[in-house]
């Protein structure tokens, strides 16, 4: 994986002008997605990830709009693609998966009949291989008997059949990339195991590249090969997620990992973050984590906090690293396996 | 053994969901949806039993038949002995209170704090009227919040800082049974340790007994003595704690906890943990519940419906609905689970 990244933001800003005030929903966010990776983009709500991604398909809702960076893909840049260029390029090379199936199918329309809409319309398949394609995709997915499913409205199906539906569409034109948004927050825990595995083997076998936008940390462990951290509208830290979950170089991420129950052990009380993250109309001066962390020294005060290296393709916005090293070392994290 | 705070016997909480003048006409029976299709459960004096379960298996339902929410269709609910109606009286109804899942929508938006507090207290006769000002600020104190959020509205509030509002509505009563309903599923991470960690405290400090329903294993270990694992309205396993999750019986259960994605990195398994989705609720697979899913389904599954039994020595203790949950070999995968502890 050290080919030319098939996606790269750098200093994207979107900012949403609301009657209160300007929000800067991102501010200044640079990420890099090689070809074949799964990269998580992790963080609260309300931090900014799905607005980046959104950004990334030009798909932000009104009256949010980028203000500045660049967004590319193999090479080409997003941002100022004219609208025509875009609607080739959204739905065929990179494909979305969005959160609510239920919300993103349409309701009025044959699940077939949408699965064979996009290669009708990117890769130019006449009715009937369009058709024969849908019912193909539908296999791989796993759904059984997708002649009769092929029929089906959405609101028939249950909502882990809506969500492969979804990933068929996705699929449907070969596209290099996939952008999935919360992919698995509305689905039981049974149905979101299959939904993953069903996205890691599909990954595998189409060699494509997945972008997981997600609030839940142990969904990036198990699916991401990197990941970045997201706060108040900045990514504070990237890395490998065994780098990163290990040994997390940023106080908000140690304050993350600390604050899931884990599952293999009990913990005594959670640990949890003080406060609440800042308002982005009006975000605090310095680091944007320093009202909350429990490592703040007078420097963290003013000045800005980019993305700072540590090695290779590992960052962190703080500039004490080595205070969230030192609580890591007095008490591990995630305990090994 | 202590005696039990509240008894659930064979509850069973029926939905009449298409019924129509129509139907009734021809003859054609209405479609009843079985939310809780019999659930007999214990939960003794202080103690914290996890309800779990997939969305629909019913847990909701059962939790709001013991508030009084739902009148149950047939069966009958106890607490300390004596039965327990939907119908209660007001003496009744202090003892068990409940917390929503919602904390957007389990608030009346147009009340302050000091409103939604001081109506609970007037009117259950809680305190003195002069002391309904004292009281409100300490239930506040008890719930970590200051005195100036007596003056707000829920929209002035995050969602963490709602909850513990509706926390501090449900102890206002001073219920000795509280049933949380997913009280943290809502709540971003960060915020969901501030909440759990404050129900542990108060359950330490106040000594209230507790079902907890959540679908989150994880959590559900975090806060819970004991949990019930339900599937499709009915209780397939229950076991204290560490004996579930080290030694689940029940393939649902085994495979529910294969489920949850680990926090430690890499470790993904090649194949779904529990295969298919849950079958409808109107149309039950005839014998076990589970066997259309089930990895270990034999020609008995599909025949004979298995009930709750107790396989250890010491019965009672663990108990699960499987045809082979004693007598199998346990399947392959239950040593990893045990390896984690």
């Amino acid at each position: 994986m050290t080919d030319a990244p098939i996606l790269e933001v750098r200093d994207l800003r979107v900012e949403l002008p609301l009657s209160r005030g300007t929000v800067h929903a991102v501010d200044g966010a640079s990420l890099s997605v090689a070809e074949g990776e799964a990269f998580g983009l992790v963080g609260e709500s309300g931090c900014g990830k799905s607005m980046t991604l959104r950004a990334i398909m030009g798909l932000l809702p009104r009256p949010g709009h980028i203000v500045g960076g660049e967004v590319l893909f193999e090479g080409e840049d997003l941002v100022t693609a004219p609208a025509g260029r875009l609607r080739q390029i959204r739905g065929g090379s990179i494909a979305m998966i969005f959160q609510e199936p239920m919300t993103a199918l349409n309701p009025v329309m044959r699940v077939g009949d949408q699965i064979a809409e996009a290669p009708r319309v990117h890769l130019g398949l006449s009715g009937t291989a369009s058709r024969e394609r849908a019912l193909d995709l539908m296999r791989r997915v796993g759904i059984p008997d997708p002649i009769r499913r092929a029929r089906a409205y959405p609101h028939e199906l249950s909502g882990g059949l809506r969500q492969r539906i979804m990933i068929a569409i996705a699929l449907s034109c070969d596209p290099k990339l996939i952008l999935c948004d919360e992919p698995t927050t509305a689905l039981d825990v049974t149905i979101q195991d299959q939904i993953l595995k069903l996205l890691l083997n599909l990954r595998r076998e189409f060699g494509v590249s997945v972008v997981f936008v997600t609030h839940d940390l142990a969904v990036v462990a198990q699916t991401c090969e990197r990941l970045a951290v997201m706060y108040a509208g900045q990514i504070v830290e990237t890395g490998s997620v065994d780098e990163v979950f290990r040994a997390p170089r940023h106080p908000y991420t140690l304050g993350l990992l600390r604050s899931v129950p884990h599952f293999d052990s009990v913990q005594d009380s959670l640990s949890s973050i003080q406060g609440a993250p800042p308002d982005l109309v009006m975000p605090p001066p310095g680091c944007r984590f320093h009202p909350r962390c429990s490592f703040a020294q007078e420097d963290c005060l003013s000045g800005d906090f980019p993305l700072r290296p540590l090695s290779a393709r590992r960052a962190t916005a703080c500039i004490h690293p080595d205070a969230p090293a030192a609580d890591v070392d007095r008490s591990p994290v995630v305990a090994d396996a | 053994m202590p005696e039990p705070l509240l008894e659930v016997r064979d509850v069973h909480m029926d939905f009449t969901i298409t019924d129509s003048a129509v139907r009734r006409a021809r003859r054609i029976p209405a479609e009843v949806l079985s939310a809780v299709d019999g659930v007999d459960l214990e939960i003794m004096r202080g103690e914290a039993l996890g309800l779990v379960g997939e969305s629909g298996c019913g847990k909701s339902t059962l939790g709001r038949c013991i508030v009084g929410l739902h009148a149950p269709t047939a069966g009958e609910i106890r607490y300390a002995g004596e039965p327990l109606h939907a119908k209660r009286a007001r003496s009744e109804r202090r003892r068990v209170q409940m917390v929503f899942q919602d904390p957007y929508s389990s608030l009346n938006p147009r009340m302050t704090v000091r409103q939604t507090l001081s109506e609970l207290l007037r009117v259950h006769k809680m305190v003195p009227r002069s002391g309904i000002d004292a009281r409100c600020r300490e239930l506040l104190d008890l719930v970590g919040l200051p005195p100036r959020a007596l003056d707000s509205h829920p929209r002035n509030f995050s969602g963490g800082q709602r909850q513990r509002v509706s926390i501090a509505r449900a102890l206002a009563l001073q219920p000795e049974l509280l049933v949380a309903d997913e009280p943290v599923s809502a709540l971003d991470v960060s915020v969901q340790a501030t909440v759990l960690n404050l129900l542990d405290e108060l359950r330490r400090e106040l000594g209230l007994t507790m079902l907890f329903i959540a679908h989150n294993m994880a959590v559900v270990r975090h806060v819970c003595d004991r949990v019930a694992v339900m599937y499709l309205g009915r209780i397939v396993e229950t076991a204290e704690t560490e004996e579930l999750f080290s030694n689940a019986r029940h393939p649902y259960t085994q495979g529910l906890l294969r489920a949850v994605p680990r926090l430690v990195p890499g470790r993904e398994s090649e194949s779904a943990a529990v295969a298919g989705d849950p079958p409808s609720p109107i149309d039950l697979p005839p014998g076990c519940r589970f066997h259309p899913r089930c990895p270990l389904a034999q020609a008995v599954c599909s025949e004979q419906d298995p009930v709750l039994a107790a396989g250890g020595e010491d019965a009672e203790a663990h108990l699960a609905a499987c045809h082979f949950a004693w007598t199998a070999p346990p399947p392959a995968h239950t040593p990893e689970v045990a390896a984690d502890a």
